[in-house]
């Protein structure tokens, strides 16, 4: 095929594991649509690309105070909504098992299977104290501008 | 007709039929016809849906039982 493909793009803002899952299902769905899939991680959101190990990086007091209170990695996020101190991932991760629902960890694995290009914002990383090596593996990494390069001729845009 | 490729999906829920169900097309040329069974009750709109916009035809369509099942040929 030479036409150019459709494209969609995602902006993940939220840090949280349920509004991330929706992000996560949108994007393998517009990869199975045949689009160009990008989804750009920001603030709260790039802590689902965090890997679930301590990687040990040089830190400021702030910045490792920032990473102790985030949390490491998908699997780990909260609730939007009906958190209930960490009981309400645990409770919908049980009822997502039941209906063979996948994770949000498997959700991420699916994306990069597809293809689907995972962005970090690199502002945002310098601001929560994040770093490359605390990061997934075959992401990127870029600012507004690479995000608008995208968006601009998306079909489908999104900020969650 | 002539089925070229089953793909049970069954017990799957959103938006694996539909990720499955893009892959196995990959591997089918123009005109082949894939089977695709699934349970996921959003399946009906979102195959239909994404047969039209992928330019795939669904030629045909039946429950048996709580399955679904689509024959979709290859655009």
């Amino acid at each position: 095929m030479t036409e150019q493909k459709k494209r969609t793009t995602i902006v993940l803002f939220s840090g949280d594991y349920d509004k991330a899952m929706a992000a996560y299902i949108i994007a393998n769905g517009a990869a199975a649509y045949d689009h160009e899939v990008t989804i750009f991680h920001t603030f709260w959101g790039l802590n689902a690309l965090r890997k679930e190990e301590m990687v040990p990086v040089k830190k400021g007091f702030l910045e490792k105070m920032f990473g102790k209170m985030m949390p490491r990695g998908a699997d780990k996020m909260g609730l939007s909504k009906m958190n209930f101190a960490g009981m309400g991932p645990k409770m919908i991760k049980n009822v997502m098992k039941k209906h063979n629902a996948l994770t949000l960890p498997q959700l991420i694995e699916m994306a990069q299977e597809q293809d689907v290009k995972l962005v970090a914002c690199t502002m945002t990383m310098d601001l929560l104290g994040l770093q490359e090596k605390e990061l997934l593996d075959n992401i990127e990494y870029a600012g507004v501008a690479a995000y608008l390069a995208d968006a601009e001729d998306g079909n489908v845009s999104l900020f969650i | 007709m002539k089925i070229d490729h089953v793909l049970d999906a069954k017990g799957l829920a959103c938006p694996m039929p539909i990720v499955k169900t893009k892959k196995a097309m990959d591997t089918l040329t123009t005109g082949q016809v894939l089977e695709v069974q699934t349970t996921d009750k959003g399946a009906k709109s979102d195959l239909t849906a994404w047969a039209k916009s992928t330019g795939h035809e669904l030629i045909d369509f039946k429950e048996e039982g709580s399955t679904f099942i689509f024959y979709i040929q290859k655009g």
